[in-house]
């Protein structure tokens, strides 16, 4: 029987989780609800009595000094006006039931069954709302209708029902679910699907199955079959020659978008603005792996080939490097989605080489306005709540693996409401030897054991690969969604580096988007061949199809190569450590895929054809240059201008949010993602320790994490985006101290589809990938830096509303750089009053996409301008500068320095001086070079390879020396007054603002209400 | 004497093993990390180590609470090796997740005839969420703590989402007063004197309670990580001592605490 343990706070103590409801009721759905009181239910079911269910509740489940709990009774309240059950769907993972499952088990003694042996949920007790109401905070705020269930009763309801009965969100079914070990698909392993067949039937296979294959690929695979020596050899293991379902899940999950970035690797005939016409052979090649093969950096281990990128980073360590999207999964449940992201990424350094230690996470979102009146579309999640169950999946995910986030970032358009970007990233290290063998190392023999080690396999994450290889429609599927459970891969990644210590494993990868499909496909390319038994793989819950396990995307997962030697010290590590592992078949020579269900073959196919035989994409690109319309801007007050490009999305805190994170675990943390006098301006780049016990004689060496982004350019033109996008990763970078000359990139691209016919201006976005991936390579070259890994995300649009949205053209540079001696870096804030100010780097009439545009444009028409001048970047002058400037920094010459991005010079400047907490004078007249004739355009204008920094003035000569032959102004000096000046280019003072009223602004617009 | 061994427990979700086992080093101790599971499965024994450490991290996923199903572990499966450990008055520290370890399991703030009973807590910040900020720390110099021997104030960074110091009994409060064993209190940004203001006492402690210690001065808990101040460029504003003319000094000001654990011994 199932037990019902309800545990609430004793009557006095403060219940802040119920406070925050309350606030996000009022201020999201305006709703004036008088409280929330939040109680925790945990469904136990075992064979226990009554009296072991309380000692249970009494040790386990409850806190005796401020809790209270009832077994099978309802815990008492005063009157109330609705009860709010939330909990998960029945296969959903609940991941608190799951450890007090086995900490009942191990203090205890008490078994439960099955693999939701305790559930749990969350109940809120609502005053001053009437059931509409309740109805709309369910819906809207506290529960997500795919992953979760909920149970609304009023007061009376409540009251009259048992504690068992008063939730239906337990669920029912639960038996269903139980029984670990999977064996119903026995009597029918697969079925046999029909290729022989007209086109518009192979077209309904792939949409029905959600396999997301064109016609092209389905007569290939079609074609694949009908060969007489392919059916002859699958005569051999038992198989018709029609393909199983297996096979062709497999098929379409390996050359899914996701997986095998079709758009990047196919042939693309493309048009420029003059009519010039070029064919591309890979936008892959020509561009991104060429910039690395050409620059040939000597400090690269492993690029494009495994989970991550691995670079030399000093004489020690190795580091290793991913950043994903997890954008669709977000979309549907945010903190879901997002958990996965951040959980997932961790395991790309963690199958990487020999398998790397994991060292800091980077996350950086791009979203819908979170202020919105309402949603675009009653079907999609209002971007409020987006952003709030993004973050807190990012959080926990994050914090809870014991992983330092060091840069964090959030951009807002209305664009992104359709589809929002999750960008999360993962840095790692090894030694540069693991016992005698090079990190980097990967290889696999015929005859090692396949180990699948972690989390059991479910339903959750089923066609991950392939659905988030289209837009957002109707008929996304729930099941794509995933929860993760940091704690099981923390158990697990500190196990598999025990293991890779000891050497126990050879070769280890992830199991990612795809599940075992892909991550013994990839792995089983380094043997020639593999046979797996899916009989084998342990599952959540009875009931999956072999296709099904196959490709679910369950997290916490690694795939393993184990020599037969080594597989009994391996199994015993992992069963101490409470891991599961188990050993699902060999990887061979064969040349075969060959999969088993039982002794029952159910998948066989050649590798070749498996990973090689898609049909190459053929796509037409046409640029067509836009003209957009230029405002006429009149500026009465700059000083209230300021104020407002100070509380725009996109310039204004994000801290509320960021602090939530943690920056400080590994105790590495040397320039924090926040900084200045009261720590709470962002930093251009951060730096942590590249580890604890360094020798310190020539300094302790530091690792530079910075980033470029800037969808707003695309619209203008892709090539100039891209090139920004470098540039301001490598002045952040040069910005804090960092080496100009050892920078190494990863691309993140997401596009909306540029494949589907029917999609608006398809050609023409295919047109600026080209040019980004142009301009991409340009400027990675001229800054010499390589690329080492990246990603593509292609079907960023949504079709629930209408019109659709597609996001701008989006690219992500994130870069990663060291420092030979932290205690020369340098932070943004102004240091000292005294100090000279000095704008460096040319300041050009370039307002096309800059954030006071789309202000000007909000403001004075309802919607933004665009405008056409983008800025651009003049490499030579560039280099010569970061060079300069970086020599400064490492002669200890520089007290601050800040690079203007969104907002300019007049956001840049109002951060120095606050951060600092001293106010600055400037001049405007004083900028040198060519001449730009508007306040506006000198305070706003987000020109390229610039940066403000202070120096002290007995650094004067020797900084100015150093400055010879690049664009260098000295524009003022940092003042005790605590006003922030700006002289105009008429002489006038046309800004006294000050400083603490400036942060206040700049402070409010996304930090809560009290 | 030898370098005293300095037990971490590790594994099942804590993860300041790295920067704990650093300051050991640091401190003249050789840090020896061991996973919860070689304990409970007997493979390790607490008597074979001179110091303890419960460090920082998400044992367990904090799920059911924070520290709550390591306390129980503890308690229920290693309990005679704990008090003996106590018993040989060997130091022990527990930080942020120990520290809700220690106080689930009732060893702090002091076992009582040798039975782990609970009688304060550590629960969720009244912000209702997980914050990473620094803190300035107001330490007792009358608390009889071994950790805090010659330490007034020290800057330190907490990072938790529960941290408030709470309990039912009004007289418990005042009796730890009384004993000196109140360690340390969340003050203002000079360290004259307890705040209870958001975000200086940063989840609502009682009495902004950020540390105690048991009646010996061994057993030491706090919210606060000196083990993620361990050099001088951890602190989030060094950049500005520089500047004003500071030199730094080697090491960061966590340091101490772990010194102090080790020179006990010595």
């Amino acid at each position: 029987m199932i037990q019902v343990i309800e545990v609430g706070f004793k009557r006095g103590v403060r219940d802040a989780a119920g406070e925050n409801r309350a606030r996000e009721i009022r201020d999201f759905l305006n709703i004036p609800v008088r409280g929330v009181i939040t109680r925790k239910l945990y469904y136990i079911n075992a064979e226990i009595s009554q009296r072991q269910a309380e000692l249970a509740a009494g040790e386990l489940f409850c806190d005796p000094i401020i809790e209270e709990y009832r077994v099978n009774r309802k815990l008492s309240c005063e009157e109330f006006d609705y009860s709010i059950t939330v909990g998960y769907k029945p296969g959903v993972t609940d991941n608190v039931g799951r450890s007090a499952a086995a900490a009942l088990k191990e203090m205890l003694g008490i078994e439960c069954k099955g693999d939701r042996g305790v559930t749990t949920a969350t109940r809120y007790l609502l005053s001053g709302v009437n059931r509409g109401q309740a109805e709309r905070i369910a819906g809207e705020l506290l529960a997500n209708s795919l992953i979760e269930e909920t149970d609304i009763l009023n007061f009376q309801q409540w009251r009259a029902s048992e504690a068992s009965e008063a939730s239906q969100a337990q669920p029912a079914d639960m038996d269903k679910y139980d029984g670990a070990h999977n064996r119903a698909a026995q009597d029918e392993e697969f079925q046999l699907i029909d290729l022989e067949t007209g086109d518009a039937v192979l077209i309904k296979i792939s949409q029905n199955r959600t396999l997301a294959l064109n016609l092209q690929e389905m007569k290939a695979i079609r074609n694949y079959f009908q060969q007489l020596e392919v059916q002859a050899e699958r005569r051999g293991v038992g198989l018709e020659a029609r393909p199983t379902d297996v096979e062709l899940e497999a098929i379409a999950q390996t050359w899914s978008e996701h997986c095998h970035h079709k758009v990047f690797n196919g042939i693309i005939h493309y048009t420029d603005e003059h009519g010039k016409k070029i064919k591309i052979n890979s936008l892959f090649d020509t561009y991104i792996k060429r910039v690395t093969r050409e620059l040939d950096t000597p400090w690269l281990l492993s690029v494009f080939k495994d989970n991550a990128g691995i670079i030399r980073f000093n004489d020690r360590v190795a580091l290793v490097y991913k950043v994903e999207t997890h954008n669709s999964p977000s979309a549907l449940d945010p903190y879901g989605g997002a958990m996965t992201g951040i959980v997932g990424v961790n395991r790309d350094p963690l199958g990487t080489g020999m398998g790397a230690r994991l060292t800091a996470n980077v996350w950086g979102y791009c979203l819908g306005n979170p202020l919105a009146a309402e949603t675009m579309s009653p079907r999609l999640l209002h971007p409020h709540r987006i952003r709030e169950g993004v973050h807190r999946g990012v959080i926990e995910g994050g914090n809870q693996s014991g992983i330092p986030y060091m840069r964090g970032w959030e951009l807002f358009d209305h664009r992104f409401a359709g589809k929002p970007l999750v960008f999360c990233g993962t840095l790692g290290e090894m030694p540069l030897e693991i016992a005698g063998i090079p990190c980097e190392h990967k290889e696999v023999q015929a005859g090692d054991i396949m180990v699948m080690a972690g989390g059991r396999v479910g339903k959750d994450g089923i066609h991950g690969a392939t659905f988030s290889s289209e837009e957002l429609h109707e008929a996304s599927p729930v099941q794509a969604v995933q929860i993760g459970d940091p704690i099981t891969q923390k158990k697990m990644a500190d196990m598999l580096l025990e293991a890779r210590d000891r050497l126990l494993y050879r070769a280890i990868t992830d199991n990612g988007a795809g599940g075992l499909s892909s991550s013994v496909g990839e792995m089983a390319l380094l043997s020639g061949g593999c046979e797996m038994d899916l009989a084998r793989v342990p599952l959540k819950y009875q009931g999956l199809k072999a296709w099904e396990i196959l490709i679910s995307e369950a997290q916490e997962r690694m795939t393993l190569a184990v020599a037969p030697e080594k597989l009994e010290s391996y199994l015993s590590l992992s069963e101490r450590r409470r891991v599961e592992s188990t050993p699902l078949g060999r990887f061979t020579g064969s040349g075969k895929f060959h999969i088993f269900s039982g002794n029952k073959t159910v998948a066989y196919l050649d590798m070749e054809f498996l990973h090689q035989g898609d049909p190459q994409y053929e796509l037409e690109a046409q640029y067509i240059k836009k003209d957009f319309e230029e405002p006429e801007v009149d500026i009465s007050d700059h000083g209230e201008v300021l104020q407002f490009m100070l509380q725009r999305l996109n310039i204004c805190s994000k801290e509320e949010k960021a602090r939530q994170y943690d920056h400080e675990v590994k105790g590495r943390s040397v320039i924090k993602p926040f900084v200045g006098r009261s720590f709470d301006v962002p930093s251009d780049a951060t730096i942590m320790l590249a580890g604890l016990d360094q020798p310190r004689a020539e300094g302790l060496m530091g690792i530079v994490l910075a980033e470029g982004i800037n969808p707003f350019y695309s619209d203008i033109d892709s090539y100039w985006m891209a090139a920004s996008v470098v540039d301001e990763a490598v002045r952040r970078v040069v910005a804090v101290g960092g080496d100009p000359g050892y920078i190494a990139a990863l691309d993140n691209f997401c596009w909306p589809n540029v494949v589907k016919e029917n999609m608006p201006e398809r050609s023409h976005k295919l047109a600026q990938l080209v040019r980004a991936n142009q301009g991409l390579y340009d400027f990675c070259k001229g800054y010499k830096l390589p690329l080492i890994s990246g990603k593509d995300s292609m079907s960023n649009d949504c079709t629930l509303t209408d019109p659709p949205i597609s996001i701008p053209p989006t690219l992500l540079l994130s870069v990663v750089s060291r420092i030979s001696d932290v205690s020369r870096a340098v932070t943004l804030d102004v240091k000292k009053p005294g100090d000279l100010v000095y704008l460096l780097g040319e300041t050009m009439e370039e307002m096309g996409g800059s954030e006071f545009y789309r202000f000007y444009g909000e403001q004075s028409r309802g919607r933004p301008y665009i405008g056409n001048r983008v800025p651009r970047v003049k490499l030579e002058e560039a280099r010569k500068l970061y060079q300069a400037l970086a020599t400064a920094i490492e002669g200890r010459l520089v007290e601050s320095a800040h690079t203007p991005a969104i907002g300019g010079l007049g956001a840049a400047l109002a951060r120095k001086s606050f951060a600092g907490g001293y106010g600055l004078e400037i001049d405007l007249r004083a900028i040198h070079g060519p001449s730009v004739t508007a306040d506006f355009v000198l305070l706003y204008s987000e020109s390229n390879s610039r940066f403000i920094v202070t120096i002290d003035p007995r650094n004067k000569e020797s900084f100015e020396k150093l400055m010879t032959g690049v664009s260098c102004s000295r524009i003022g000096r940092v003042t005790n007054s605590g006003e922030l000046q700006i002289r105009g280019l008429s002489g006038g003072i046309i800004i006294k603002e000050d400083i603490n009223k400036l942060k206040k602004e700049w402070q409010a617009p996304l930090r809560s209400k009290d | 004497m030898a370098e005293p061994r300095a037990l971490i427990v590790t594994g099942d979700g804590l993860n300041c093993e790295e920067e704990t086992a650093f300051a050991f080093r640091l401190a003249g101790a050789e840090p020896c990390l061991v996973h919860i599971t070689d304990l409970l499965d007997g493979e390790k024994k607490l008597k074979s180590y001179q110091l303890l450490a419960f460090i920082g991290g998400f044992s367990n996923g904090d799920h059911l609470g924070a520290g709550r199903i390591q306390a129980g572990r503890f308690k229920h499966r290693l309990q005679e090796d704990l008090q003996g450990f106590i018993d040989d008055q060997k130091p022990i520290i527990g930080i942020c997740n120990g520290f809700q370890t220690l106080v689930k399991m009732g060893v702090l703030p002091g076992v009582e005839g040798g039975r782990f009973i609970q009688n304060c807590t550590i629960m969720g910040n009244d912000s209702g969420r997980f914050e990473d900020r620094w803190v300035y720390l107001r330490l007792n110099r009358d608390s009889p703590c071994i950790w805090t021997r010659d330490l007034a104030t020290i800057f330190l960074p907490v990072r938790h989402g529960e941290g408030k110091f709470f309990t039912d009994d009004p007289e418990i409060i005042p009796a730890l007063f009384s004993s000196g064993q109140v360690v340390a209190q969340y003050s203002d940004d000079s360290f004259s004197s307890p705040v209870m203001d958001y975000p200086l006492n940063p989840n609502g402690s009682m009495k902004s309670i950020a540390a105690i210690c048991d009646r010996s001065g061994l057993i030491f808990g706090l919210m606060p990580h000196p083990e993620a101040f361990l050099y001088p460029y951890n602190h989030p504003s060094w950049t500005r001592m520089v500047s004003s003319g500071h030199s730094l000094p080697e090491y960061g000001e966590g340091a101490a605490i772990f010194l102090n654990g080790v020179t006990y011994l010595k």
